[in-house]
């Protein structure tokens, strides 16, 4: 090649220059699935993002109020469906809020364990599914085992790994087995262990920071702004979790810490979620010390909990009782409910909105999720291609609670 | 709870301000449509009150009842750790009507929860800067979370196949009439398709 | 579609008879293509969590040959439809499945995918094979990992058959046979045979109160 006979500064260099239009598509496996984001790039730049969610809509709300107020529970476990009993949860407290009843001191200890049990295999989802997206595919496959070992417990427990819908109006579906708790006990410490030895993995590789570090950050009044809530607000230094800012169930009786970050930026998002796995160990081992051994798991109001099969064979009270339960629903008193716990994502919501009839009449679900996939735009313009990968699985998008 | 953001409301707004109650906990007012952003803006600015997140939107209908289409804003304040319920109604049997102005400038967290009652309920927002479907696809007709849309009503954008091309009955075991053999109890709260 | 006939007839060695020497070959080739599945894991809701299970360590799908996933339509031959499909997924899946080359087999993996499941609603589609065909349809909400790699050996035994008509993974054990045993319909803690005359006792005992 000749040299040019001109000198020319490299700014005055002329080359086309048009955005490039990319399309990440439904159909993409570090879209989590179902997310569509329309790319115009400079270069590997994105200059504009369009995210486009809705492609899992399944129609949630307008199912519910087809049927009565328990058969809700199976569609709210498919909505975060990696920590379905954490739904399950948070939609019986939402209608026993409306309904006026408490559940016994040994369903609420119940409940917490299984919800923090739930909330561990999230974040070993998300967090192994990130590390996988980068490339490690050893620590995802050493916390899927350990997510292994939390669906064995809840198989145990409920009769499904997934989707259990175990929750009922004023107590759960079965008392926990008299094996609960030793179980427990024996699977947390190799819980953590797989944890630990997948944290050496990452956590000192220069290549999996300098993916992480300071990539899309946010500041904390930008995500309150937004509506985020959970590890993804935390990560940006906002301490608020439901559970110590609005406790429920037993949650102000057990002593544990909330992670916070500093930056808010990916790799603040994946740290937070590992710490939180470890206070959710220490939730569950206080849970179980102080879960009694016997009692019932039901409050008996007869109005709303389904009388003992025994009852419901001999006497013609249980018999009534049963069918008008079944097949017309719990009477729910008339009024309108807001009531929200601390899903694996932030605060989940529900806002119930009763006739007096066993159907509910509008049961919105507040999913955590789509605030912060909504606050994606804002996080990816400007940043490379390659970020969008660690970034958007960062924010655990979970397709079924964000589309619902 | 205390009353301090419903008095707060009260006092500054007075007659917009059309109903209040405190039901199960949640202070919940009803609010007349256009002071809506108003409103917004109050309790967004005024640092007693400090609601800076927007924590849910969305529309319940009562088509029995004009105006019909019911809008529920959820607010809440990290710094001071209380919420409010915010209700507005807009809409006529036909959704004419259906109007309110988008508070995204005060919250930009609503952009999407705006999209979405609008896809789902047909309420339009003015002065949104991108208001189009965000669940459905755009080819999509009518506003599924409306009481008047039938569940089971599908507007497909793929053709299905037929049974001469799949060589199989693809229609399985046909479901039970309109009440699923329940005659009693629930009773269908929706029309179905085959009645429109 | 889903013609596969004519894809490995072409192949006669000379000289032998009509038909033996293609059916060994046909014998070859279906048993290369049943031991490397290429699959295109079109996830898209919970099933995705046991599918991602079923790639890990416990239910490894990788001893059967299938566990390397090919995020192209173009090199896959497997298409897994895993979750809920959408009227709105449902041109994305059509223009995949039509993108990918022959010869080519779909899994329905759990039950939105076979019939739309409990979305029996204005967003979902009825089950994939109202879009695409499918040959093994894997029912469960979400299927436990065996019945899915139960569903894998049924298609890896349909493609050494060559064979295309679409099956359902049934499971392991048929609850019909079993019923006694697992509907204990019981009033009591007792067992049934002490049952009748404690009744009776206890319906002596009130009548001479």
């Amino acid at each position: 090649m000749e040299p040019l006979d001109v000198e020319l500064d490299e700014g005055e260099l002329e080359l086309p220059a048009e955005p490039m239009h990319l399309n990440m598509g439904p159909s993409h496996p570090a879209m989590h699935g179902t997310v569509r984001m329309v790319l115009e790039l400079s270069g590997e730049t994105i200059a504009k993002v369009d995210v486009q969610v809705g492609y899992l809509h399944r129609g949630f709300e307008k199912m519910c109020e087809r049927g009565t107020w328990a058969q809700v529970f199976p569609y709210v476990d498919r909505l975060n469906y990696v920590s379905p009993m954490l739904n399950n949860i948070g939609y019986a407290l939402a209608v026993e809020k409306l309904c006026g009843v408490a559940v016994p001191e040994r369903c609420q200890w119940y409940r917490m364990a299984l919800g923090e049990l739930a909330r561990i295999s999230d974040h070993l989802t998300c967090d192994g599914a990130m590390a996988m997206e980068l490339g490690a595919f050893t620590p995802f496959l050493w916390f899927i085992k350990a997510r292994e070992m939390v669906w064995d417990i809840l198989e145990e427990e409920t009769g499904a790994r997934l989707t259990h819908s175990f929750g009922r109006i004023g107590g759960m579906a079965e008392p926990p087995t008299p094996d609960f708790k030793k179980l427990c006990r024996a699977a947390l410490p190799q819980i953590l262990h797989l944890l630990e030895e997948g944290e050496r993995l990452l956590l000192n590789n220069r290549i999996f920071l300098d993916r992480l570090e300071n990539v899309a950050p946010i500041s904390g009044p930008d995500a309150i702004a937004m509506g985020w809530t959970g590890p993804c607000l935390r990560a940006t230094g906002v301490a608020y979790d439901v559970r110590k800012a609005h406790p429920y169930l037993k949650y102000d009786e057990v002593d544990f810490d909330v992670p916070v970050g500093t930056k808010g930026d990916t790799l603040d998002r994946f740290l937070v979620r590992l710490g939180e796995i470890r206070q959710s160990k220490r939730i569950i081992e206080q849970a179980l010390d102080r879960m009694a051994d016997d009692g019932p798991v039901n409050c008996d109001d007869p109005r709303f909990v389904l009388p003992p099969k025994s009852d419901v064979y001999t006497t013609i009270e249980g018999t009534i009782r049963h069918f008008k339960l079944i097949m017309e629903g719990a009477r729910v008193p008339a009024g309108e409910v807001y009531s929200y716990t601390e899903a694996g994502n932030g605060e989940l919501g529900f806002y119930l909105v009763s006739d007096g009839s066993g159907t509910p009449y509008r049961a919105r679900i507040r999913p955590p999720c789509f605030q912060i996939v909504g606050g994606a735009q804002r996080l990816l313009e400007g940043r490379m291609l390659a970020d969008i990968v660690p970034t958007f699985g960062s924010l655990n998008m979970i397709g079924g609670e964000c589309d619902h | 709870m205390s009353q301090l953001v419903l008095d707060k409301l009260r006092e500054k707004f007075g007659a917009a301000i059309l109903e209040t109650h405190s039901n199960f906990g949640d202070d919940t007012a009803l609010v007349d449509a256009a002071h809506w952003k108003a409103i917004g803006r109050f309790l967004h600015d005024e640092p007693a009150l400090d609601f800076d997140m927007p924590v849910d939107l969305c529309g319940v209908d009562y088509p029995n009842r004009l105006p019909r289409m019911e809008v529920v804003l959820h607010l809440y304040s990290v710094t001071r750790r209380h919420r409010v319920r915010l209700k507005t109604r807009v809409g006529d049997e036909d959704m004419a009507g259906a109007e309110l102005d988008s508070l995204v400038s005060i919250w930009p967290g609503l952009n999407w929860l705006e999209r979405e009652v609008f896809d789902m309920s047909g309420v339009r927002f003015r002065g949104h800067p991108d208001l189009r479907r965000i669940l459905m696809y755009p080819e999509f007709e009518g506003h599924p979370l409306q009481k008047t849309y039938p569940a089971d009503r599908t507007q497909p954008l793929v053709s299905y196949r037929t049974e001469d091309e799949a060589g199989m009955p693809l229609n399985k075991l046909e479901p039970f009439g309109h009440d699923e053999g329940m005659p009693f109890g629930r009773q269908g709260r929706h029309p179905r398709a085959e009645d429109s | 579609m889903g013609d596969m006939s004519n894809a490995n007839r072409s192949l006669t060695l000379e000289g032998s008879e009509q038909g033996f020497a293609t059916t060994k070959v046909d014998a070859l080739l279906g048993w290369a293509r049943k031991y490397s599945l290429f699959a295109y894991p079109f996830v898209t809701a919970c099933c995705g969590m046991e599918y991602m299970a079923l790639a890990s360590p416990r239910f490894d799908v990788a001893r059967f040959g299938a566990e390397a996933p090919r995020f192209s339509p173009r090199q896959s031959d497997l298409l897994w439809v895993v979750g809920t499909i959408s009227q709105r997924q449902g041109p994305v899946l059509k223009r995949i499945y039509e993108q990918m080359m022959e010869p080519k087999w779909v899994f329905a993996f759990g039950t939105c995918a076979s019939s739309g499941g409990f979305y029996d609603n204005y967003t979902t589609v009825p089950g994939i094979d109202k879009i695409i065909p499918v040959d093994v349809y894997i029912p469960g909400c979400p299927p436990r990992p065996e019945a899915v790699i139960d569903g894998l050996l049924l298609l890896q035994d349909k493609i050494a058959r060559n064979e295309r008509r679409p099956g359902v993974v049934k499971p392991r054990i048929d609850p019909t046979d079993r019923v006694k045993d697992l509907v204990k319909l019981r009033r009591s803690a007792l067992d049934p045979a002490e049952l009748a005359p404690r009744l009776r006792q206890d319906l002596e005992g009130q009548g001479q109160k």
